[in-house]
């Protein structure tokens, strides 16, 4: 993994500003400014309803925000991958073209590379088998796969561990720290505070709508800053 | 007129010996009710797909209209296309009443919207379910009309075959277009009709035996697309 670092001088990959989303009558997110630029890690934590998967979707443009500014560069290449994976009714080989095509490879690129990708990720074997016939936790490492396909700059992770057993959850992160060190960020969201250690980023921690605190997750463990961050850790934050 | 048991072994004889007017007609009846759905599938596939993803003004009246005109009697369908082809009808150049061509067009008017409201309410859920999904990879709401189409593919043959039910069996839309000429626009069902009015029974039972073989394949068809949904899902 590549050592600590955010270069503050580096345009952001994605930002926002004065972001504010309301729904059901009530603010859910409000974000006078963040930016995400290459480098390590960033772990979204925070309780259930804070707002992480809301700030996830805004970032990645599947919603629009009603308040303010999410700037993403068309030329910065965005994948996510959701809690739980949406595979196509397609074998394991055409969910990868699939996603391939989407990002503008023509055929031949595709027919070149796919077996290579396939093989690389370990479903070389299971190539031809349906999709959604695999078992969750390679049915997640495939969406996964899919997402890194395209060699995206940033990749968003909404609890993508969710559900799964340690093994699962290892494979999972090994890919994670693999793109890491080809240079995708990632942004992932995660109720696992080991999670977040083990990618060894940053921590962003959002708390009813807010960001409480954003600090080097070596030091979030140690001494949080924040007192949102205090009772997170002691399991005292609550909505 | 016959005996009820001697019509019968007339109408097994008509059928294992492959009677050449009896597979006349049950041939007629095949191409006019598969062309049929192949053009109702043409043109309710993505018209389904449309209505389920599209967002338009009129989109809800839209989807009540396409629904209410599943049960279109097949009488009126036959009227309103008798209208259309006669001779002073805005159609009437293409001289085409009276033609298998017409009873085509029949069932497909009569089919289309069934295709078209069963697609719609399949295409309706999978768009729920692949929505972020396919929009993160860069895919918009009209461009994801193709790939919903082949995720939704089991209940799409599911559609075709309750359309080609309908249409093999219906009997008023192609006797008002087809006028039931001998060699020309007999089909199975206005064949019963007539040959049960003329006394004629042995062709009626024939015909209708088939027709009721027919509905049975095609159900079991249906049947067998459900019943293996995981299967025909990745088929
Ligand atoms: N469309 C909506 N209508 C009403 N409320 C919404 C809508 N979308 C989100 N919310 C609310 O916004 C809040 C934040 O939701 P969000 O899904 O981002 O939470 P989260 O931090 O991801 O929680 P979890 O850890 O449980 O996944 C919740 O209270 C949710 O009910
Ligand atoms: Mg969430």
């Amino acid at each position: 993994m590549r050592d600590l670092a955010w270069d503050a001088e580096a345009p952001p990959l994605v930002a926002c500003h004065d972001l504010r989303f309301s729904a059901g009558g009530a603010v859910r997110l409000e974000v006078p400014r963040l930016h995400l630029r290459a480098g390590a890690p960033t772990a979204v934590l925070g309780p259930n309803g804070a707002g992480k998967s809301l700030l996830l979707r805004l970032l990645h443009g599947l919603i629009a925000p009603q308040e303010g500014r999410v700037i993403a560069a068309p030329e910065v290449r965005q994948a996510m991958v959701f809690q739980r994976p949406v595979l196509l009714r397609r074998s394991v080989a055409a969910n990868l073209d699939y996603a391939l095509r989407a990002a503008g490879e023509g055929r031949r690129a595709r027919r070149a590379r796919l077996p290579d990708l396939l093989s690389q990720f370990g479903f070389a074997a299971s190539a031809r088998q349906p999709a959604r016939t695999l078992s969750g936790g390679e049915q997640q490492r495939l969406a996964l796969v899919r997402a890194l396909a395209t060699a995206p700059d940033v990749l968003f992770l909404d609890e993508p561990t969710a559900s799964l057993d340690p093994a699962a959850t290892h494979a999972i992160e090994t890919l994670l720290a693999q793109a890491d060190a080809q240079g995708t960020k990632i942004v992932i969201v995660t109720h696992d505070p080991g999670q977040a250690r083990r990618l060894g980023g940053e921590v962003l921690l959002l708390n009813r709508g807010r960001i409480a605190e954003r600090t080097p997750a070596t030091q979030f463990f140690a001494a949080p800053r924040s007192p949102e961050g205090r009772a997170y850790l002691s399991g005292a934050l609550l909505l | 007129m016959q005996g009820f048991a001697e019509s019968f072994a007339s109408a097994a004889m008509l059928i294992l010996t492959g009677d050449p007017a009896l597979w006349e007609i049950v041939a007629l009846s095949l191409r006019v009710s598969l062309t049929a759905v192949a053009i109702a599938a043409l043109i309710g596939f993505p018209l389904g797909a449309a209505l389920a993803v599209g967002r338009f003004p009129g989109r809800g009246a839209a989807i009540v209209c396409v629904n209410a005109l599943m049960g279109l009697p097949p009488v009126v369908v036959g009227l309103a296309v008798y209208l259309m082809l006669s001779a002073s009808g805005p159609l009437g150049v293409l001289q085409l009443l009276y033609t298998p061509a017409a009873m085509i067009a029949a069932q497909a008017v009569l089919v289309t919207p069934i295709v078209a409201a069963l697609t719609r309410s399949a295409v309706e859920g999978l768009a729920a379910e692949y929505d972020e999904q396919l929009r993160s990879l860069g895919i918009g709401r009209l461009g994801a009309i193709p790939t919903l189409l082949w995720e939704a593919r089991p209940a799409l043959a599911t559609a075709a075959l309750a359309g080609f039910g309908r249409a093999i069996a219906e009997v008023g839309a192609v006797l008002i277009v087809g006028g039931n000429i001998n060699h020309a626009t007999r089909v199975m069902t206005t064949t019963i009709a007539l040959e049960t009015s003329k006394g004629n029974l042995h062709l009626a039972l024939a015909l209708g035996a088939l027709l009721i073989l027919l509905a049975l394949a095609v159900n079991a068809a249906v049947a067998a697309l459900g019943a293996r949904p995981r299967e025909a899902l990745h088929a």
